[in-house]
């Protein structure tokens, strides 16, 4: 790559770069070290001073039963969201891909949901099944299913599962309908000529090409679900009933701000840190391979 | 092309309609919900065609002050959402346009310290480092301000990068042919850079807006005076399934002027939209 062009200035581009700056060693370099810091330390009761104790709090965070369980959840949480979200998404995008009249009305109507707050979509599902008012919850019982999501671990779990993927399923079908449209048409052809049937022609040659959206979607879903799903499991469930859905976030705030556990707190922000990190970078390992083979 | 049999197109008509279905129909519930009175929500199955009590729910909502979250009318807490998503979005495009510009187009040492410094935020998302960083509000009295709200949320490496990746696109003889007429860093910038970077900055703007709007657990940690809420925390706020006199009509008229801001917003900037998603993520 040739040297660009470029402005002479010295002071200015330190200008130009400060506000980003001093915002971004405020509110995210600071507050990481302390949690870093916290996480080495344990404060006494009164908050009155603290002392070094090493690896303890992770030691015992990670022994602590509660955690394996908020681990559990998450993972099954997680895995549960991005299958369901994905599977849906891909379902409608294939659809979608083989109408030619209406394409994007379709669109229109699918890409609502991206715009309603997780908290909200969670209020939204909420209303359809909530043992006292929810329409649906009265049908389930009319057929004689046992539904209380306040009472029943299960059922919660399912309930804060079909609002994060509801929420997610038009932000895939926008991306897999991407990808299916780059797909070459001339290879499906191809192997219609070679008599594949249509099912055939999906497994075998659209989706392994559709692998870099897959996977990408992957991440970005599994990041969600982590992550940006606090609202939802706050606004619906609050964690229970019980623990059945205190979710690895879900518990830092609880042990943070309503329990005030401050050491613990703060050795579960740096596992939260590290599992962004390892996400972070699977993701741009991704990125760049794809720059490579274009 | 390869041709299809009409019962394929309608079987793809069938699933699509049945996937749209299944996406509009919990806000379609919520926009009937909130035209029933008290009465009928409390007892379900709710009708599936709207009531006649729109007109009143929506005028007690929006001008009546609702009793559960400390008397703050609704307008209050549009007011606030709107000032937060719109400050958040304003906000991170001015100052991811500053600092990519001085990263793309000037050479200055610590530039790629600098770089990366703002790149890594990327692994640092709030929740992650929710109490060191609420402390840190409190040290500088931010709490239950609208500085407060808005101010951390704005540094992004996401919006850096892009600008970024779009700048380094631009050809240098367009950068040298400004130069040799005599234009300097900053009119280089706004007579060129910015008009260049138009569909960007709208396609961001759009996806930040939105970013913004549902925010939840940094309001929720930042707000204690009611009248602060952004409309998602107030919604939250109202809903008591314990409690017998949730005013579950006025939660539903809540719900729906809390969804339809962002939800116009998308669907009337689609095209950037779409845009501007599938390709700041890729």
């Amino acid at each position: 790559m040739t040297p660009r062009v470029v402005f002479p200035n010295k002071l200015l581009p330190y200008l130009l770069v400060a506000p980003q700056l001093a915002i971004t060693l405020i509110f995210f370099y600071w507050p990481a070290s302390q949690a870093l810091q916290q996480s080495l330390q344990r404060e006494d009761p009164f908050g009155l001073k603290s002392q070094f104790v090493g690896l303890a709090n992770f030691r015992k965070v990670l022994a602590d039963p509660n955690y394996i369980n908020a681990l559990q959840v998450t993972v099954i949480f997680s895995v549960a969201t991005a299958f369901v979200a994905m599977a849906v998404a891909l379902l409608l995008a294939v659809q979608a891909d083989k109408v030619v009249r209406g394409k994007g009305f379709y669109r229109t109507l699918m890409i609502w949901p991206y715009a309603v707050a997780p908290a909200i979509a969670g209020m939204l599902w909420l209303f359809l099944f909530s043992p006292s008012i929810g329409t649906f919850a009265v049908l389930m019982r009319n057929l004689g299913i046992a539904w209380d999501p306040l009472l029943n671990g299960n059922q919660a779990m399912a309930l804060v599962v079909a609002a994060a993927s509801w929420k997610q399923i038009s932000y895939n079908f926008l991306f897999f309908v991407a990808g299916l449209q780059a797909i070459p048409k001339s290879l499906i052809e191809a192997a219609a000529i070679d008599g594949a049937r249509e099912t055939k022609r999906f497994w075998t040659i659209v989706f392994p090409l559709l692998a870099p959206t897959t996977f990408f979607l992957l991440v970005i879903n599994t990041t969600y679900a982590f992550f940006d799903t606090f609202g939802i499991i706050h606004a619906v469930t609050g964690g229970g009933p019980g623990k059945a859905t205190e979710t690895l976030v879900y518990k830092v705030y609880n042990d943070g701000f309503v329990n005030l556990v401050l050491g613990d707190s703060a050795a579960q922000s740096v596992i939260l840190m590290v599992i962004v990190i390892a996400l972070t970078a699977v993701q741009f390992r991704y990125v760049e391979r794809k720059v490579h083979y274009g | 092309m390869i041709g299809q049999s009409p019962i394929r197109t309608f079987i793809a008509h069938a699933v699509l309609i049945l996937g749209v279905l299944v996406v509009a129909f919990p806000i379609y519930y919520v926009l009937v919900a909130s035209t029933h009175s008290l009465q009928t929500i409390l007892r379900p199955p709710l009708p599936l065609v709207p009531g006649d009590q729109g007109w009143a729910n929506y005028s007690t909502a929006l001008f009546g002050g609702v009793g559960r979250i400390g008397g703050v009318a609704v307008g209050t807490l549009l007011f606030n959402s709107t000032v937060v998503a719109l400050g958040i979005a304003i906000g991170k495009i001015i100052i991811s346009l500053l600092s990519a510009y001085a990263i793309v187009f000037f050479r200055f040492p610590g530039r790629m310290v600098f770089f990366w410094l703002i790149f890594i935020t990327l692994m640092l998302p709030v929740e992650v480092r929710i109490l060191p960083t609420y402390k840190v509000m409190v040290d500088l009295n931010l709490i239950d301000t609208y500085t407060g709200l808005i101010l951390p949320l704005i540094a992004s490496a996401t919006a850096t990068l892009l600008f970024r990746q779009f700048f380094m696109t631009i050809p240098g003889e367009l950068v040298e042919a400004a130069r040799v007429d005599g234009a300097g860093p900053w009119r280089f910038f706004r007579d060129i850079l910015l008009p260049l970077s138009r569909t960007n900055i709208a396609a961001l703007f759009v996806i930040l807006f939105i970013y913004g709007w549902t925010q939840y657990l940094w309001p929720l940690l930042v707000t204690n005076r009611s009248d602060m809420n952004t409309i998602v925390i107030a919604l939250r706020k109202m809903i008591s399934f314990a409690d017998a006199d949730t005013q579950w009509h006025l939660v539903m008229v809540t719900c729906v002027l809390a969804i339809l801001p962002p939800v116009l917003v998308v669907v009337l900037m689609q095209r950037w939209f779409v845009r501007g998603l599938v390709e700041t993520e890729k």
